[in-house]
């Protein structure tokens, strides 16, 4: 299997399947001859032409309010968004009308596409370009939202959305775009969508977490064994629909659970997990659940590295959960 | 570019059409019709300025090579449309900039110093390092807040003309924004709220051909961005936008307009952007090399120095000093800047209210108590 990093496979998982479908297109600011500004949609423009790979005016509105029209006529449009924190001028068609479509229609328009946009923090981006608006998409019903974490995930979990047929909000955390590496199936390849992977099996303390700071969690893991703590972790992959019944398995082994992501503590989906737990594993739990993340401030320049939940302030939630 | 998907961006020579103000000719001498009647020390002092933002330009880039910044936009190409915009401007007027005018703001007084802070995030940057190099205010100098999202500034300069005009108050705003900004959903509210309530408004459309790899025949099918007025019912002018005197002039009738009560106009600077969108950007990587060298020979710093050089004697050993002054100034700023501490860990939870309620004391108290992050700093 060719080793790949995210950026590729992601490029890869399109090419692939607009090659097999001709019915997807892609749309964005600077994904066509530039091929992004991350390079994710690099090559495609010269392979399927600009009626396939569009340039749009600067307007993201226009670009979700036109691909879901796109949509509704048959095609599976792959919308970029170039920094989810750029994504609001598109709330309104996103969360009023996408998410709605099928349901307000008593399910004559499905409007299906797939949103694919960079997210997350670690990149010197100030606040304007390191948000985690996850949680903002997920608590308006009708969205799922996705996350990988590494290369396979990343080209499966893609082709798994262009697939569905639910619209799909497709996060990629930017920080790791290139120093996630890894093997990645080549053709077809789908990782379903509703499905966590457990990346480490472990006794002691449940760690849930996603995209970039899975690796802050596999380090402070590694630093939990050394003084004898055994974390199991689980990388959610689809943060929605969740995958409760993985959680609840590893919660009900373990008894004790901690929350990572980078978005904003409160109303973070970690407050859902752990309310979910709550009502579904109360009685199993031999410590309070506890959330590591990012601060209820908006995102910092200077100090980001500060307001991320990486392994240093994760290692010593897991030593409390274990200890507690 | 060969291939219809991505011509080349309007050719320099649309500075020629008819309906666009030039004043500067390309010998340095002046068109009476349109000039500004600048006193020649005013012209002076423009022309400092923005050498240095050149010169500002050239090293914060290589600051940024060096991995002592983390980034750096600027205006390489673009300092006439900046700095005559600004000029214009009375005393009494706003600036609600985008992210490319930090030439505007040192003219509205902001310290060398307090910018070159900026740019590092350190404890003396006016926003406290919580956001990205050249995202900066300076509200004593009446220049606003940059953000990062494309048009926001649009509508909100609007309302704040709009604000001075009920107060009865005899302010105008200066707003800056992009050819790709007038495609988003801030640039017609702001056009259509302006137009129906005569808010007192000089927009001020950068049109420097690009927006990052996108050139200007993707963001329009108009032919011009000042015809987009005609649908608003504001007034829209064209002025060759690296020549000094052009915007001077045109931004000048913008304003007085206003003054007059007689509401906004939309100002199309016909510029160009000479080096990459930002120092995350490849320009190679869409545009040809080629392409450029017309537009050098439009750049406005020679241009004006043809000009000054005619009127005054300028010399080239005057080019020379005035570069070892701004660069000295410059490398003083910087030397402080780099030894000036990070902001305090406790600022990251000042500011979000007015005051710290008690989950964000809470947050902050956990924060102070725990372990240090590896790795960051400037
Ligand atoms: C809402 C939003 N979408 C996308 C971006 C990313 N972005 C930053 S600058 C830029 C291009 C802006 O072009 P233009 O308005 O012409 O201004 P210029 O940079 O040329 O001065 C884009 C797409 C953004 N900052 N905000
Ligand atoms: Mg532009």
């Amino acid at each position: 299997m060719p080793q790949m990093n995210m950026v590729q496979a992601i490029n890869d998982a399109l090419r692939h399947e607009m090659r097999r479908d001709s019915r997807v297109v892609v749309l964005g600011e600077d994904v066509g001859k530039v091929g992004g500004v991350f390079r994710v949609t690099q090559g495609l423009f010269d392979e399927f032409g600009d009626d396939r790979v569009i340039d749009t005016p600067l307007s993201e509105g226009g670009i979700i309010g036109t691909a879901i029209g796109m949509a509704l006529y048959g095609l599976v449009p792959v919308p970029e968004i170039q920094f989810s924190d750029f994504i609001f001028p598109a709330y309104d068609q996103i969360v009023s009308e996408l998410a709605k479509y099928r349901y307000r229609s008593g399910g004559e328009y499905p409007a299906k596409l797939v949103i694919r946009t960079p997210t997350g923090g670690g990149i010197r981006g100030g606040h304007y370009h390191s948000q985690s608006p996850e949680a903002q998409f997920i608590h308006v019903a009708g969205l799922k939202v996705v996350c990988p974490s590494n290369p396979a995930d990343a080209k499966g979990l893609l082709l798994a959305s262009i697939r569905d047929p639910d619209p799909v909000l497709f996060f990629e955390p930017k920080r790791i775009y290139r120093a996630a590496k890894g093997e990645v199936p080549e053709g077809d390849h789908t990782v379903p969508i509703g499905k966590a992977s457990v990346v480490r099996k472990g006794q002691h303390v449940t760690i849930v977490v996603w995209g970039a700071m899975l690796y802050e969690a596999l380090d402070a893991a590694n630093q939990a064994a050394a003084q004898g703590i055994d974390c199991e972790i689980i990388d959610l992959r689809t943060l929605w629909p969740l995958d409760i019944e993985t959680i609840i398995t590893s919660v009900k082994k373990t008894g004790r659970v901690v929350v990572v992501h980078e978005a904003p503590k409160s109303c973070g989906l970690g407050g859902e997990i752990v309310a979910l737990i709550n009502e579904k594993a109360f009685l199993h739990l031999e410590a309070p659940p506890k959330r590591v993340t990012g601060f209820d401030t908006p995102f910092p320049y200077t100090l980001e590295m500060e307001y991320l939940p990486l392994s240093h302030r994760i290692l010593p939630a897991i030593i409390e959960t274990a200890r507690y | 570019m060969e291939g219809s998907a991505h011509p080349v961006a309007r050719h320099p020579l649309d500075t020629h059409a008819p309906d666009v103000v030039r004043v500067l000719r390309d010998d340095g001498t002046l068109d009476p019709t349109n000039d500004p009647g600048l006193r020649s020390d005013e012209v002076l002092t423009l022309y400092r300025a923005m050498v240095r933002a050149r010169l500002l330009d050239e090293r914060l880039v290589r600051l940024q090579r060096q991995g002592r910044i983390g980034f750096h936009i600027g205006c390489k190409g673009e300092e006439a449309s900046i700095l005559g915009s600004a000029f214009a401007m009375r005393q009494n007027d706003w600036i609600f900039p985008c992210y490319r005018e930090f030439a505007a703001a040192l003219w509205r007084g902001m310290p060398l110093q307090r910018y070159v802070d900026n740019m590092f995030g350190n404890t003396n940057d006016p926003v406290k390092g919580r956001q990205m190099p050249d995202h900066y205010t300076w509200k004593s100098g009446k220049f606003g807040s940059v953000s990062s999202p494309i048009g926001t500034q649009i509508t909100q300069a609007v309302g704040f003309a709009w604000a001075a005009k009920i107060r009865k108050e005899d302010a105008a705003v200066l707003v800056y924004f992009g050819d790709g900004a007038t495609s988003s959903n801030e640039f017609h509210n702001g056009m259509n709220f302006a137009g129906v309530f005569k808010a007192p408004t000089v927009f001020f459309c950068r049109n420097n051909g690009w927006a990052i790899s996108v050139p200007t025949e993707r963001q329009t099918a108009s032919e011009t961005f000042a015809q987009k007025g005609v649908a608003y019912g504001v007034p829209g002018v064209r002025c060759d936008g690296n020549d000094l005197f052009a915007v001077v002039k045109v931004t000048r009738d913008a304003v007085a307009r206003a003054a007059r009560g007689e509401g906004p106009t939309i100002i199309e600077a016909l510029t160009y952007r000479l080096e990459g969108h930002s120092t995350s950007d490849d320009p190679k990587a869409y545009r040809p090399e080629a392409g450029l060298d017309s537009w050098r020979r439009l750049d406005p710093i020679p241009r004006l120095r043809r000009y000054i050089e005619r009127t005054t004697g300028w010399t080239d050993a005057q080019d020379k000093e005035l570069e070892t002054e701004l660069d000295a100034e410059l490398q003083a700023a910087i030397a402080v800047a780099e030894k000036t501490a990070p902001p305090a860990l406790e600022s990251m939870f000042e500011d979000v209210f007015g005051e710290l309620p008690w989950h964000l004391q809470e947050q902050r108290d956990e924060l102070l108590r725990g372990p240090r992050a590896k790795g960051h700093g400037h």
